[in-house]
């Protein structure tokens, strides 16, 4: 007998309990709506099932002689494919909510939950320079068990150990700020923009490591976390507050890892043990990436939206408003780094620490003037805006 | 007519599962968006719901096939005849499959006479009563059978009772169960059967399953008439591609709604009689039927 469709397919001894459907699906694959294929099998009563498989999923199915069946494929309108949205993998301006998790240039199914993605504009969340970021932060990326040498013994002062615990106390709680700031966007991120949400989650990566490393090292000597005030965590809770992602990625990864990035260096060079010596390098470097992607996510934002820049110095004295009546930062923090740069406890020796602490606010005050100025604001407004940072370093 | 009726379109569902009031109030929406004033009214079982569609009560059941069965046959009695709507593509050209271990030694449905076999629940139209009728028509009439009988009133719908025979015939407690076509694959799929373990030794004819049944008075009350017009051309209409019912579709079970038709409700009209369960009135005359 002749067939009448150009593809057969033998399902031999397969039932369609053991997986048959494959077959004849695969067969489908390659014929378009209403051409036919045609089936045949060994398996007892393989068409009762071949035509339960068919009837549900809409294609119809008709019994021949000589233990065989033609299979009609249904049509496209029956197709789950058919009208779905093909998107290209390139980076959309403004992605649809229904797209919701599915991989960016997934064929999406029509129907599909529209998903309350707060953060779904490229312009509000984009950085072209996001991936290549990200690969520069999983090549970064250090263990604390093995890039830091913990074995060593105190051979520094206690007066030493209480101003690098109070440090490290400090530190904490910036870095909790640090984490929890992306993380909250992170959540609200359409995923369609896969690049920042890397970035972000492997930003959230490295503050927990940095958290896990200023505890140790509280821990690594025998001492218990020192003093949290009230002003750093007002300070650092105006950080949690901001609902614009824009503007949080300008107040902490512009004006406060940026200043974090020279308080690390500042520990790094005077800090008496090995080990704060090595994370502090470390941490600087992973902070320093952060800068970077909210410099170039800022950069790209201002360029179509040069408005922004406004809001950008509201955000500013807002939060230099909200704080004015707070002590600013913690003076047993300031007198840390004193002691830290001074080493010992006598007039020489502190009056040096003390002129290195003034120099890395000045550091601090510079480099947040430089960054505002490569945004686009003008000496003044850079040198007004940096001043008005929080006292509190982020 | 009261004026309630004028504004809506009642049709009666029975609960078989949770899902049920998803569907419907998803339906419910739908009619809505197209300008039609729809309510659903749910019941517990088939009997109760014929009943209150014989009273004008509801204008419309979704009716299972033994449920048509009984509202043709009560209509009929009463001189009122029931008329019928759409049907779901999946509902069509249906068979039971008569299921049994792999390395069994049965060849033929003979091979059961004085064997264990699994139905489903008692008023399964699938999984008792067609099946029913398919052996006594093999001759195939001394046996064991075993009930799974749970759920009484839903005819089934809820496949709970063929899914007991089927774990019954993996732990070897019957030596053949009865199921509906699709339910063997589903039941591979999700492990009540073991994959390869099970062949189907035998089927029924093909038959027809759920179908809207419309009031007696729908085809006398031309307002009502229109009515179920309206509600079957809008479920005609409803198109898969269609983002905003595809979920509908999906829940209950479809790709497309067809015109209905009664041809495929012959084989359980014949089980029905053989196996006493209504008679010509549409009375319910099964005693051991319990809902």
């Amino acid at each position: 007998m002749k067939p009448i469709t150009n593809i057969e397919i033998n399902i031999e001894n397969l039932g369609f309990d053991s997986g048959a459907h494959l077959l004849v699906k695969h067969g489908l694959g390659q014929i378009s709506a209403f051409d036919k294929i045609e089936i045949t099998g060994q398996s007892p009563e393989w068409a009762a099932q071949a035509a339960a498989w068919c009837r549900q999923h809409g294609h119809d199915f008709h019994t021949l002689e000589n233990n065989r069946a033609v299979i009609t494929k249904c049509s496209d309108k029956k197709q789950r494919w058919d009208r779905s949205s093909a998107t290209s993998s390139e980076v959309l301006k403004s992605p649809s909510l229904t797209l919701g998790l599915a991989a960016r240039g997934a064929q999406v199914e029509i129907g599909g939950p529209e998903f309350q993605f707060k953060l779904n504009k490229k312009s509000e969340v984009w950085s072209t320079n996001s991936a290549e970021l990200y690969q520069q932060a999983i090549t970064a990326q250090w263990n604390a068990n093995t890039a830091i040498d913990w074995s060593q013994p105190q051979q520094h002062s206690n007066l030493l150990e209480n101003a690098v615990v109070q440090l490290m106390t400090y530190m904490i709680e910036n870095e909790n700020a640090a984490l929890i700031v992306p993380a909250r966007f992170l959540g609200q991120l359409h995923p369609h923009f896969r690049e920042t949400q890397a970035l972000l989650a492997i930003q959230i990566a490295d503050e927990a490591r940095h958290i896990d490393v200023f505890n140790r090292r509280i821990e690594l000597y025998g001492k218990s976390p020192a003093l949290s005030t009230a002003g750093g965590q007002a300070s650092l809770k105006t950080l949690l507050d901001e609902q614009d992602f824009g503007v949080a990625e300008f107040l902490l990864s512009v004006l406060g890892e940026g200043t974090f990035v020279d308080l690390l260096q500042f520990i790094h060079r005077f800090a008496p043990d090995i080990a704060t010596k090595q994370f502090c390098l470390l941490a600087a470097k992973d902070e320093s990436r952060h800068v970077s992607f909210g410099m170039s996510h800022l950069l790209e934002k201002l360029k179509t939206n040069p408005e922004f820049k406004f809001q950008l110095k509201r955000s500013v004295l807002a939060r230099y408003e909200s704080l004015i009546s707070t002590s600013g930062l913690n003076e047993e923090v300031f007198d840390a780094l004193i002691i830290l740069a001074s080493g010992k406890m006598n007039p020489e020796a502190v009056a040096s620490g003390f002129k290195e602490v003034q120099l890395l606010l000045q550091e601090m005050k510079d480099g947040r003037r430089v960054r505002l100025e490569r945004l686009g604001f003008t000496n003044s407004e850079a040198i007004e805006i940096s001043s008005l940072h929080t006292r509190n370093f982020m | 007519m009261s004026s309630k009726m004028k504004c809506k379109f009642i049709l009666g569902a029975v609960a078989y599962a949770p899902k049920v009031i998803t569907i419907w109030e998803g339906f419910k929406t739908y009619f809505s968006e197209q300008n039609f004033d729809f309510d659903y009214v749910l019941f517990s079982n088939y009997e109760t719901q014929n009943e209150s569609l014989m009273k004008g009560n509801i204008h419309s059941a979704w009716n299972s096939p033994l449920a048509w069965v009984r509202a043709e046959r009560m209509g009929r009695a009463l001189g009122t005849p029931v008329s019928y709507g759409p049907m779901r593509d999946s509902d069509q050209d249906l068979t039971s499959v008569l299921v049994v271990k792999k390395n069994s030694s049965f060849t033929k449905i003979q091979d059961l006479i004085g064997k264990n076999i699994g139905f489903g629940a008692y008023d399964s139209p699938q999984a008792r009563l067609i099946p029913l009728h398919h052996m006594r028509k093999e001759k195939v009439t001394s046996y064991r059978p075993r009930c799974f009988d749970i759920l009484g009133g839903k005819h089934g719908d809820h496949t709970g009772g063929e899914r007991d025979a089927a774990l019954a015939l993996m732990i070897n407690e019957v030596d053949a169960c009865w199921m509906i076509d699709s339910n063997y694959q589903t039941f591979s799929s999700d492990g009540a059967l073991t994959p390869g373990e099970t062949r189907i030794l035998a089927k029924t004819e093909r038959y027809d399953h759920c179908i809207f049944t419309m009031a007696p008075n729908v085809s006398t009350n031309p307002e009502l008439k229109a009515k179920a017009q309206q509600f079957t051309d809008i479920l005609l209409a409803m198109q898969w591609s269609d983002p905003k019912v595809r979920h509908l579709l999906e829940l209950e079970g479809l790709k497309e709604w067809r015109p209905g038709r009664t041809t495929g409700f012959a084989q359980l009209a014949k089980a029905v009689d053989e196996e006493k369960f209504y008679d010509e009135k549409g009375h319910i005359i099964e005693a051991n039927y319990k809902y």
